[in-house]
């Protein structure tokens, strides 16, 4: 059964909504197969509004590893504007993928990616403007498999209701297994229907199906135990770790966007996992162990990228890209190749040390120098001790005077306000930094024309790091904290106008709180937002903080029960029978270290200190260097 | 700059929806996917010398675009077409490319040719209001632009109209539902300041024989160019470029309007 495109009834629509242009697809690079010719049907979708989506490299990634195999077709949708889902919804048109414009009901696969909890809301306005039952429970034999993926999708027990499965870790391997398996289910003619499906993911250990496990309660709401409702069913479901990246070199053909998007650049991943520890990085812990792709291969994304796409910037992505054993080595290379073709390159790295300076300088070589960014996440070296961010006050105000002393003028300094034991004094030792900051960089550049700039947001705990078990700050504390660090920057007549201020308010924290740590019961809540009109959670003009809170006390719901109360180590956390290898003895070490503001190492570059992933995944830590270099390309 | 070319391209199909900065990194991402030896401006950030006339407004499918390169070594102007068209996404099409030989291309887009395409339209309505339209002296429309309401007449520079029927939904178009008979209106419009639309003059349609089509129009600007003194309709502005022998300065518009 075929199935007809979308487009000639989207199309009047398209005139009266906002940039109609993000839902036509038809990007360079993307991809359109025949329909009929598919065994499996895979919708990726990003939660969120095309131009934070389209860049979205795991959904890139996906795409095209899908999309070249054989019989398997795989296109994109977004979140649509609240203007054009209500002429959808007054014209009945369902949600479309946007490269050939087909029905989401249609596929097979509702693959979405989460790598942040505010897209659930627009998953929900996906699900029902496709006539998708909300609740799996509700969902026929007709309707597409809604599986998670992300970071996210490490806690999906508050959108677990809406899930028909999750997959935790790299998605590259996982997503051609999942097209495998239901190519054969397909094949045999549908054994089982749609649970015989989910059963046969299940079983693999490598798919969490949330409705096989049912969750007890403890009479104080406290979970019980969360155990699998049918025979087969692991008790617990492991993350996917995809070792030797210079095997899985994508994005090869970068979809090259023709609306204005977040990022107008073509990004690399230098390397997979981060291993420095810092307590309260979800990401850090979740991607295990550090896994580098070789100079080599990203001398040759690199090159193929550009040449497929047409974009003038290259990023080098990664946790903490200044990490990579011959970062040096990529930097220079890649500015010898590129000298004089106006191709910029960019190093989203944070590190606090002299080394940072060099390769921003060599980043910079053959364009101005603007801004530099360093990132202490703590105000006060004690702060910095129970974060497990090791930079002294010396190191980050030799490192800042050495960048003012090179010529940058402009610093800015990143950090979070609400870590656990965090006092007023910790977050008022900012306002000193900074000022400090000013003084020496005046000194050694004998100029008033430096500039730094203070960004700050509220801390939230996430599943499966050390601070999964911290209290979360209150909102208002957050707040008054974030005032009075304004005043203290503000008010100095001698740094105040050199201190540039930014900062995120304590509200929006407490719901991602909720989110982030929540469990089935939360979804109810989630749902109830999303009734009341809630939508774009992550963009503050959408976003509010009353109606979650109402929704929440509707659906009786305690905000605080779930974000500001400290737990115990033998509480059963929703996540616990999710492993992402990390042993949870290790991390309740780690969290008692924090309170006594003890540091670990990096396992990267000293000896192991046994987190438990590289044992329970049978992986490895991957690095170089290698030794080689990069060459001129003699083209051109 | 050894060499400046201008190129002629299409708008077509679902990629009408592109605004005009996005055709502008479009091209200028063709550009270095395709090879070609664009020059960049002087200064601390440069920028590709590639500069756009009479661009199409967001939503409007065309087929006749323009833009200027300038280039670093002089390019075959055949090879930069196709390497162009074949570097940009289908539905933005690389149709016709010269060497720039006289004069400045922006002066010579004297006017347009403009098809609309109204899905659903009544043809006899149609027909009764561009009589009327074309009866009147003066047709005041408004229209919101970014300074602001403005107050303008459409009716001067339309030089003519005409109703045709034909079917909805071309490939310029992506189409609404192709094969669908319906009402073409065919305008050529010289260029003025404020601009005068398509949809003004739907506006004013509106406002002298309460004409309103019940869905958006498809519109698509078939061509623009010199307004030819004798046919009243815009010619090839690369003829110049390709002949300049002819000489003389482009069009006589105040003959054109006389004549109607
Ligand atoms: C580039 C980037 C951005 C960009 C671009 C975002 C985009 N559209 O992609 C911008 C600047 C816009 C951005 C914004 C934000 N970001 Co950001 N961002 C990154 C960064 C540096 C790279 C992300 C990336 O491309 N990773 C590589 C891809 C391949 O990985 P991936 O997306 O996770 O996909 C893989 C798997 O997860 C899986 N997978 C993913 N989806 C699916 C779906 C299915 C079905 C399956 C099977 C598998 C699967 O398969 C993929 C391939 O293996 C990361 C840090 C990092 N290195 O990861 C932070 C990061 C993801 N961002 C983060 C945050 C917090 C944000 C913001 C919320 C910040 C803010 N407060 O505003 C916003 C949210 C924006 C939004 N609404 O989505 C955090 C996430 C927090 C966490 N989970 O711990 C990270 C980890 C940074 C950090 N260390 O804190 N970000
Ligand atoms: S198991 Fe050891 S080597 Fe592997 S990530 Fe954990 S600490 Fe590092």
């Amino acid at each position: 059964m075929s199935v007809e495109s979308l487009f000639p009834r989207l199309e009047p629509l398209l005139p009266k909504v906002q940039k109609p242009i993000q839902y036509v697809g038809g990007e360079l690079n993307s991809t359109v197969k025949d329909w009929d010719d598919a065994q499996v049907r895979w919708a990726l979708m990003y939660p969120d509004a095309y131009e934070v989506g389209l860049p979205n490299q795991g959904v890139q990634i996906l795409y095209e590893i899908l999309n070249e195999l054989p019989e398997t077709l795989a296109e994109r949708t977004y979140a649509v504007w609240p203007d054009l889902e209500a002429l959808m919804r007054s014209e009945g048109v369902p949600q479309f993928t946007v490269d050939a414009h087909r029905p989401v009901r249609a596929f097979d696969v509702l693959g979405l990616s989460f790598s942040t909890e505010l897209g659930y809301t627009n998953m929900l306005t996906a699900l029902d403007l496709a006539g998708i039952p909300l609740r799996a429970a509700d969902r026929g034999e007709d309707d597409p498999i809604v599986l998670a993926g992300g970071h996210a999708a490490f806690n999906p027990e508050p959108i677990a209701d809406f899930l028909d499965a999750a997959v935790l870790g790299d998605g590259e391997q996982i997503a051609i297994a999942i097209t495998e398996v239901i190519r054969e289910w397909k094949a045999e003619g549908r054994p089982g229907g749609r649970d015989g499906l989910l059963m046969r993911l299940a079983e693999s250990g490598g798919v969490y199906v949330p409705k096989f496990y049912d969750v007890e309660y403890h009479p104080d709401g406290r979970i019980r135990r969360v155990a699998p409702n049918r025979p087969g069913v692991p008790w617990r479901v492991h993350k996917h770790t995809v070792m030797d990246l210079d095997e899985w070199p994508y994005p090869k053909k970068p979809l090259v966007p023709l609306a204005e998007t977040v990022h107008e650049r073509f990004s690399v991943e230098i390397f997979r996992g981060c291993t420095r520890g810092c307590r309260f990085c979800q990401a850090g812990m979740i991607t295990r162990p550090v896994r580098e792709r070789s100079i080599e291969t990203i001398g040759d994304m690199v090159e193929a990228g550009l040449r497929e796409s047409g974009f003038n910037e290259v990023g080098l992505l990664s946790l903490s890209s200044a990490d990579h054993s011959e970062i040096g080595e990529v930097a220079k290379g890649l500015a010898d190749r590129y000298d004089g073709t106006q191709t910029g390159l960019s190093l989203p790295s944070t590190r606090v040390d002299a080394f940072n300076i060099d390769l921003a300088n060599e980043f910079s070589r053959n364009g101005r120098r603007s801004g530099l960014t360093f990132a202490p996440e703590g105000g006060s070296e004690r702060m910095r001790k129970v974060i497990n961010k090791m930079v002294s006050e010396e190191d980050l105000i030799r490192t800042v005077t050495t960048a003012y002393g090179q010529g940058w003028r402009q610093v800015k300094l990143y950090f979070m306000c609400g870590l656990p034991t965090e006092t007023d004094e910790d977050v008022l030792g900012i306002a000193d930094l900074a000022k400090k900051v000013i003084k020496a960089g005046r000194e050694a550049t004998g100029s008033r024309d430096i500039r730094c700039t203070v960004s700050i947001g509220g801390f939230v705990p996430k599943p499966h790091t050390p601070f999964q078990w911290a209290a979360q700050c209150e909102a208002d504390v957050v707040d008054r904290r974030l005032s009075a660090l304004k005043a203290a920057l503000r008010g100095d007549k001698e740094y105040g106008k050199a201190i540039g201020y930014r900062y995120h308010d304590g509200k929006p924290s407490i719901v991602e709180g909720l989110l982030s740590r929540g469990d089935r019961r939360v979804g109810e809540v989630i749902r109830a937002v999303w009734a009341a009109g809630g939508r774009f959670d992550g963009w503050s003009e959408h976003f509010s903080y009353e109606r979650w809170m109402r929704c929440a006390a509707e659906t009786g719901i305690d905000i605080d029960w779930y974000t500001v109360r400290e737990r115990e180590e033998n509480e059963v956390l929703p996540w616990d029978h999710l492993d992402a290898g990390l042993d949870r003895e290790w991390l309740w070490q780690d969290w008692q270290d924090a309170l006594g503001e003890g540091e670990v190492e990096d396992c990267r570059w000293t000896p192991c200190y046994d987190c438990g992933v590289c044992p329970t995944m049978g992986t490895e830590i991957q690095i170089g260097p290698t030794g080689k270099k990069l060459l001129p390309l003699t083209v051109l | 700059m050894a060499q400046r070319l201008r190129v002629r391209y299409a708008k077509r199909g679902r990629l009408r929806f592109t605004s005009h900065r996005d055709i502008s990194r479009a091209v200028e991402r063709a550009v270095r996917r395709a090879g070609i030896p664009v020059a960049f401006s002087a200064g601390f950030t440069p920028h590709p010398k590639i500069s756009y006339a009479g661009a199409a407004p967001t939503g409007v499918a065309s087929e006749a675009e323009y833009l200027e390169i300038g280039v670093t070594r002089p390019c075959d102007p055949e090879g930069l077409r196709a390497g162009l068209d074949a570097s940009l996404p289908p539905g933005l099409d690389v149709l016709d490319v010269v060497e720039a030989r006289a004069g400045s291309l922006a002066d010579r887009l004297e006017g347009s040719d403009w098809e609309l395409r109204l899905p659903g339209a009544d043809a006899g309505l149609a027909t009764v209001a561009v009589e009327k339209f074309l009866a009147a002296d003066l047709v005041e429309v408004e229209r919101l632009t970014k300074k602001g309401m403005r107050r303008f007449d459409a009716r001067g520079a339309v030089l003519s109209l005409a109703v045709l029927e034909g079917t909805e939904g071309t490939e310029r178009t992506a189409g609404q539902t192709p094969g669908r008979s319906c009402v073409i209106l065919r305008m050529v419009v010289r260029h003025a300041t404020p601009a005068v639309r398509p949809d003004d003059v739907l506006t004013g349609l509106r406002l002298v024989a309460d004409f309103a089509p019940p869905s958006p129009p498809e519109v698509t600007r078939l061509a623009q160019g010199p307004l030819d003194a004798s046919t009243g309709e815009p010619a090839d502005p690369f003829d110049l470029d390709r002949d300049p022998t002819r000489g003389g300065e482009p069009g006589l518009t105040e003959r054109v309007v006389g004549d109607l």
